[in-house]
């Protein structure tokens, strides 16, 4: 191994006669109806990744547009109505439709079965059902945004979101609620797949991270995602037959549809999240030559934060008049769900420790999804102390503390992740200096516009606020400025990764030479994934492993 | 710098006038600031220690100083450092946080009541003296205040932040938070519970006023008749005390005294008598019958508006004696002639 050591770890075949794979899972058949009925996950994923990607543009303008209205203190842009109608079709899109089935439905779909060594997930129909649900969910909820909207909030709050607003909830709980399925079955399709289709050698602990992290966040979708469907359907039922669940003249119990809508969503976060832990670990690893420290209490940290996720649930009402008591229990457990991810965080900063490190795009990312992840998470911390949760809940600093975790940290690990595999996926590679540029402007662009909002919300500026007293438009411009940062940061791996769709330079099997299965085949993959089965005969992230093979394989050819 | 004098001046006073850190104008905001500036610096000193392990490894370790990466599967030591560490930072967080919880959400005893009534979209403040403020409430410096608060529609949440305090508002219950202001002045009122159209012009101001100014600010706003005045012709009018008379043959348990009792109830359980229990006493009877009495009395669900039951409820609050309750009763009862006031005792005659 004498060859000049670069400051990439880059390796891609002699352009001038590699050629993408005649036989792919892109160009093994043609047509339009050759993907709407694929069983093949990888497919699936694409089909995916193009639905989440279009939705995820329809609620980043939203985003623009609040952050605009919000440039002046005076309501002036739009009518209110109109604003609540923003802030919540934000929310629904970007939660239900993109954050949720992020990295599980597209970079999950495509890499778990590839990882585990097998042909494809257990259910491939199941797994094509769940992707129409989830057309079917975006559908009504573009119909109720046509229609003339719908201004619940995300969270659709009861009696306001059953007896005081004329707005196209029922669609929008609808169409949440058949996005739902897409996500039980996605769930169910990846624990059945991990539990029953490993290759031969292929041990739990043999399995790469990506998977333990995505088997956590599958535990959850399919125990919690039936209760918000269960919460949605009586706010449906409420509101038409007005059966008296939620409404206390009725004997109803407004605060049991906030027990039963946090039951999941709080959970719901930790799906959105470890699969974004996932990447993380794949790529730290890939980019510093080395095996994850701590392999096991990697593992475990998901497992746990999907066991402690299901009890922390009524943090997000600590000021709503639950008993004393019943607020401590929780309290406490929130600062212990805390504890499995600040593990994680050292892990992945001391796998650097004598690593081989080098800076490619999705490193970048990543190390901007540990930076701000800790910040998100530590200010949980805030939030999850009871005296202090009283002052700053409800206020800005929940907003900005939820987008450092949810866009500081699974927005990057999906950058991240989409980055790493975009080679395996495509055949092709994105163009790199680019691509960091838009690693950098994103991070710029992500703290100018959550790090005021932290200050904003101590200051007490409430959120879902059309308009504000004027003391605080010094920092709503900054967030604002960073907002348009940002969205320049977002639209420039939409074009450039468009772009090397034809003229990026073909990958090879291995670009990254990482150690994953998936990289030990073609790129893009065949249909079948594997010409025979393979056998799994090393650990995860075992980079000598690669190394022998690799000079096998060079004294074969030569 | 090329910049316009104008636009700099105009600049100055634009950041001059924003702020960055909200007041400190109750006797709780020193010590939750204390908190979270505690918070801020674990925060700091985190993110500072995860950038620093990553600036100096990615310099250390790069590739072109460390071609081989050195393979290491762990440290047990290490790991359970970083495991105990933080998790004993996060228990403390826990405990102190908890108790700024316990001390802002339990009033001390002599607190002074004023209720809130939240509905789409203002605040309606009442005072006990009858005094009604909408999106404003007047309160004086150095007294304890507890706020009882519940809403007549949706959600609502009552922030002030300079005191550092929120409470939901929330339909079909009371719920309660306290402060004392030390600080002279007018502060913003939010609510921060998403409630429709107006939730952002759903805001007010406090003012915190000298006792003295309190006290003439109180006399100046008294609409005349104080809540519990106005409870106690609700109780007649709707027909309350014709069960609530207090006399032995009544129908309904005694009302006097009751503010602040043990109760038992049919099914045997003791109940504290709070102004909860007396709001879903009016409201389900069914579900509170006191031991001893048949469960007869009728729902005033839909009957009552949330002012009205705030009304009964300080009536009832500070019914010390049946004398007037029966009183009025037999006025009502009687019809055309005001009767003198019978002697105790007589009362057991009476039939209604």
């Amino acid at each position: 191994m004498s060859a000049a050591i670069g400051n990439t770890i880059l390796s891609l075949p002699d352009q001038s006669t590699a050629q993408i794979p005649k036989r792919n899972y892109i160009n093994n058949e043609h047509g339009l109806l050759s993907w709407l009925l694929t069983g093949d996950h990888k497919r699936i994923a694409i089909l995916y990744l193009i639905s989440i990607t279009f939705f995820f543009f329809i609620g980043g303008a939203f985003a623009g547009l609040i952050r605009l209205e919000l440039l002046t203190p005076q309501p002036d842009l739009v009518s209110s109505d109109t604003y609540n109608k923003f802030f919540t079709m934000h929310g629904i899109i970007m939660i239900f439709l993109f954050l949720v089935p992020s990295v599980p439905a597209t970079l999950g779909n495509f890499l778990i079965p590839i990882m585990l060594g097998a042909k494809d997930l257990a259910f491939p129909k199941i797994n094509l059902l769940s992707w129409y649900l989830y057309v079917i969910g975006g559908t009504l909820t573009l119909a109720a945004l046509v229609l003339g909207g719908v201004d619940t909030g995300w969270t659709f709050t009861t009696p306001l979101s059953t007896h005081y607003l004329n707005t196209h909830v029922i669609t929008a709980a609808m169409a949440i609620f058949i996005a739902g399925f897409a996500s039980i079955f996605t769930g169910l399709n990846f624990i059945v797949t991990i539990h029953r289709m490993r290759c031969p050698g292929m041990t739990w602990f043999r399995m790469p991270l990506f998977v333990w992290a995505h088997y956590a966040a599958s535990l959850l979708m399919v125990l919690g995602t039936p209760v918000l469907a269960i919460a949605l359907v009586l706010v449906a039922l409420e509101r038409l037959f007005g059966i008296g669940v939620f409404d206390p003249t009725k004997g109803g119990d407004p605060l049991l549809f906030q027990h039963l809508f946090w039951f999941y969503s709080h959970p719901a976060v930790y799906i959105m999240i470890l699969p974004g832990m996932g990447v993380i670990s794949e790529v730290i690893s890939t980019f510093s030559r080395k095996r994850i420290f701590g392999y096991t209490a990697v593992a475990f940290s998901s497992v746990a934060i999907a066991l402690f996720g299901f009890f922390v649930w009524e943090h997000h009402m600590f000021i709503m008049g639950v008993s004393n008591y019943s607020a401590l229990v929780f309290s406490l457990l929130t600062m212990l769900v805390a504890v499995p991810s600040a593990i994680k965080i050292f892990n992945w900063a001391f796998t650097l420790q004598k690593g081989s490190i080098t800076f490619e795009t999705p490193m970048l990312y990543s190390f901007g999804f540990m930076g701000l992840f800790t910040i998100g998470g530590l200010t949980g911390v805030f939030l999850g102390s009871l005296g202090m949760d009283i002052h700053l809940t409800e206020t800005y600093f929940i907003v900005a503390h939820f987008h450092f975790v949810m866009v500081g940290g699974m927005l990057m690990a999906f950058l991240a992740g989409i980055h790493f595999w975009w080679p395996k996926m495509t055949g092709r590679m994105y163009p790199e200096s680019l691509s960091k540029l838009a690693a950098v402007t994103t991070f710029i662009g992500f703290n100018l516009t959550f790090l005021p909002q932290f200050i904003l919300g101590y200051l007490g500026m409430p959120r879902r606020y059309h308009a504000y007293p004027p003391e605080f438009q010094v920092l709503n411009v900054l967030s604002t400025a960073g907002a348009t940062v940002l969205g320049v940061g977002y639209m420039l791996p939409m074009l450039y990764l468009a772009w090397s769709l034809k003229y990026g330079a073909i990958a090879g099997d291995n670009p990254w030479q990482a150690t994953g299965l998936e990289w030990q085949i073609q790129s893009p993959p065949l249909t079948e994934n594997f010409t025979e089965t393979p056998i799994m005969d090393h650990e995860a992230y075992d980079y000598e492993w690669l190394a022998n093979k690799t000079k096998n394989e060079v004294t074969t050819v030569g | 710098m090329g910049l316009s004098p104008v636009l700099w001046q105009f600049l100055v006073k634009w950041l001059h006038n924003s702020s960055l850190f909200p007041a400190e104008a109750s006797g709780i905001s020193p010590y939750v600031d204390a908190l979270y500036f505690f918070l801020v610096l674990m925060t700091i000193v985190g993110t500072a220690l995860v950038a620093v392990l990553m600036l100096v490894f990615s310099i250390r370790y790069r590739r072109e100083k460390n071609p081989v990466a050195t393979q290491i599967e762990g440290s047990t030591l290490l790991e359970a450092t970083w495991t105990i560490i933080p998790l004993a930072i996060f228990l403390v967080t826990f405990v102190w946080g908890a108790l700024l919880y316990f001390r802002i959400y339990d009033p001390p005893a002599n607190a002074m009541n004023i209720y809130i009534v939240g509905k789409q979209w203002m605040w309606k403040a009442e005072h006990p003296g009858g005094q009604h403020e909408i999106n404003a409430l007047h309160v004086p410096l150095g007294k304890p205040v507890q706020l009882t608060m519940i809403s007549q529609d949706v959600f609502h949440s009552f922030s002030i932040p300079d005191f550092r305090i929120k409470r939901e508002a929330i339909p079909g219950r009371y719920t309660t938070v306290w402060f004392e202001a030390t600080q002279v002045g007018t502060y913003h009122l939010f609510c921060t519970q998403y409630c429709g159209t107006q939730h952002s012009g759903m805001v007010g101001e406090v003012t915190v006023m000298t006792p003295e100014n309190y006290k003439k600010w109180l006399e100046q706003s008294t609409s005349g008749q104080s809540l519990a005045q106005n409870g106690e012709r609700l109780f007649a009018s709707m027909g309350c005390n014709s069960c609530h008379s207090g006399t032995a043959a009544a129908r309904g348990p005694s009302l006097a005294g009751v503010y602040g009792s043990k109760l038992t109830l049919t099914d045997g359980s003791q109940i504290l008598v709070d102004d909860a229990y007396l709001r879903d006493a009016i409201l389900n009877p069914s579900r509170h019958v006191t031991a001893g009495f048949a469960p007869i009395m009728p729902t005033y669900q839909g009957q009552l508006s949330e002012d009205g039951l705030i009304d009964l409820v300080e009536f009832i609050k500070n019914l010390q004696s049946n004398y007037r309750v029966q009183q009025t009763f037999m006025t009502s009862a009687s019809g055309e002639s005001a009767p003198t006031t019978p002697p105790q005792g007589t009362t057991e005659t009476v039939n209604p």
